[in-house]
């Protein structure tokens, strides 16, 4: 469902992406691993549509991404469901509202989202904070909320750059489980971390990246440098 | 559909505006201020433009005639007058009529009734008071007395000993007018820039979650649409505010501007004229607001 055919991206003379190829089928769980710089962020960047690839081409269900104009990205966005590892949320609006954005922006009924919501945050585990504003929440709970919006419009893949960064080891394995939880839903996950523990206990494919190139692709890979 | 969307973008707007009301109450009193200060510039028009008319009230051009010249040759000259374009009035002055206001103006001095009483006939002349439209026309009309065809029957035209004045006043009620567009332009264009800039800075506390909004796949419109009603609702509530400012401010000094200039009452004006204000307000408020933010946050969704 997702291809990279020799993509590179170079920002001002430096190679963020060098002749990058790889294919990610529906359903399947990679992780995207690698020091920072590496170029894992370059790799969502290109896959919403934020940047255009120096050389190559990238697709999501066939369609070339940087075909799209930019007054319809918005429609390949909504195709996926972006976790970050800042959370990225909004502030001034309660864990419901936030989910419930999501939804709104796609043009979902009241009666959907209404119904739809409070299940979600059921799921990651937040059924009692909905009229919580962020600034309330833990970094972990700020996660879940984070994955519960990037899941309500049932997306066929979730990216996630770095969402374990800036949580503690409790909170790490909590989302990983999450992110585990909902690829066995169904949902194909695409996880971008540094983080060499958690990528050798997932037991999945592993793409690891460095300086800009891909080192190694595996199954039931491990993280090594 | 698209009504839900209207509607789900409105309400956005109205609750960035209520959940974080220390910035707009900000942005709000700085623009109040500035709508504030747009009310006063339309007074301040409003009273030089009385100013002006006020003293061009005062100036008049008078013709007279010879003695021998037939009522109805006066009148005619009258009904040619009445007939330019930069006539305002003419009122004919008999000769009956200029015995009976200098006998009354002078009835007081018994000297002077007693030389006019010893005189066989009314020397006083008939005559046309001539007021212009504006000060500046009483050149055109006083070189059109001095054709050919009047020269029989007008004694003197009293042009020339008010032409100083004339002057004078022509020059003063222009500068008057000049400044006041002058003023109320810098000032207009200080006010439309302070407000668009505190919006601008509004916007920029919001960039990080505008780049939210697009990532989770909000279109541009819908992004934009809660910003602008923001910014709408900022302009609504300030220049209704600034148009309820007024009447304090009014109530205190329209009383002393009276005082030194009789018949400019900007109370009065105010009230009679407050729905011309409150659209006046408002509209420049709604326009100011929408399109500051609707510029602002322009770049935010270019990145």
């Amino acid at each position: 469902m997702i291809v990279f055919q020799n993509v590179s991206k170079i920002y001002d003379g430096c190679t963020a992406l060098d002749k990058v190829n790889f294919t990610i089928r529906p359903k399947e769980f990679v992780s995207l691993a690698g020091p920072s710089g590496a170029g894992k962020s370059t790799i969502f960047k290109l896959l919403i549509g934020e940047e255009q690839p120096s050389r190559g081409k990238v697709f999501l269900d066939k369609q070339n991404i940087h075909l799209i104009r930019e007054n319809e990205l918005h429609h390949l966005r909504r195709k996926m469901g972006m976790v970050f590892q800042d959370f990225r949320l909004l502030s001034d609006r309660t864990v419901y509202e936030n989910v419930a954005f999501a939804m709104e922006v796609a043009g979902s009924s009241n009666k959907e989202i209404v119904q739809d919501v409070p299940q979600i945050l059921e799921l990651v585990g937040l059924p009692d904070k909905l009229s919580a504003f962020p600034s309330q929440l833990s970094g972990g709970e700020k996660q879940r909320v984070a994955i519960a919006r990037a899941l309500i419009h049932r997306p066929s893949v979730i990216l996630a750059d770095e969402p374990t960064g800036n949580l503690d080891l409790l909170n790490t394995w909590d989302i990983v489980r999450l992110l585990l939880k909902i690829n066995e839903l169904g949902t194909t996950i695409v996880l971008a971390t540094h983080d060499r523990e958690v990528i050798n206990n997932l037991s999945k494919r592993v793409v690891t990246l460095d300086k800009g190139r891909i080192i190694r692709d595996e199954e039931n890979g491990r993280y090594i440098l | 559909m698209r009504k839900l969307s209207v509607w789900r973008v409105i309400k956005s707007g109205w609750q960035g505006f209520i959940r974080n009301y220390w910035l707009s109450t900000a942005t709000v009193a700085v623009m109040v201020l500035a709508l504030f200060m747009l009310g006063c510039l339309a007074l301040f028009n409003v009273m030089t433009q009385a100013v002006v008319a006020n003293l061009e009230g005062r100036v008049d051009v008078s013709v007279y005639f010879n003695q021998d010249t037939e009522e109805a040759k006066v009148l005619g000259v009258r009904q040619e007058l009445v007939a330019l374009s930069e006539v305002k009035s003419v009122d004919y002055v008999s000769q009956d009529e200029a015995l009976k206001r200098f006998s009354e103006r002078h009835k007081d001095n018994a000297v002077l009734m007693q030389s006019l009483q010893e005189l066989d006939q009314n020397p006083l002349q008939p005559s046309l008071n001539i007021k212009a439209n504006y000060a500046s026309q009483y050149e055109t009309i006083a070189n059109y007395l001095n054709d050919e065809r009047f020269k029989g029957m007008i004694d003197r035209v009293n042009y020339k000993q008010n032409k100083d004045l004339i002057e004078r006043l022509t020059s003063l009620t222009g500068n008057i007018q000049t400044a006041g567009i002058v003023i109320s332009l810098v000032l207009g264009l200080i006010a439309a820039l302070v407000s668009f800039n505190t919006i601008r800075l509004t916007m920029y506390t919001w960039r990080d979650e505008i780049s939210v909004m697009r990532l989770v796949g909000a279109s541009n419109w819908f992004v934009r649409g809660p910003f602008v009603v923001e910014g709408v609702i900022y302009g609504v509530v300030s220049g209704v505010m600034a148009l309820l400012l007024m009447y304090p401010m009014l109530y205190f000094v329209s009383p002393k501007i009276t005082n030194f200039l009789p018949g400019v009452d900007l109370m009065y004006f105010y009230q009679a004229n407050f729905w011309e204000f409150f659209f006046l307000l408002v509209a420049v408020g709604l326009l100011l607001g929408g399109t500051s933010s609707l510029i602002a946050i322009r770049r935010y969704l270019k990145d």
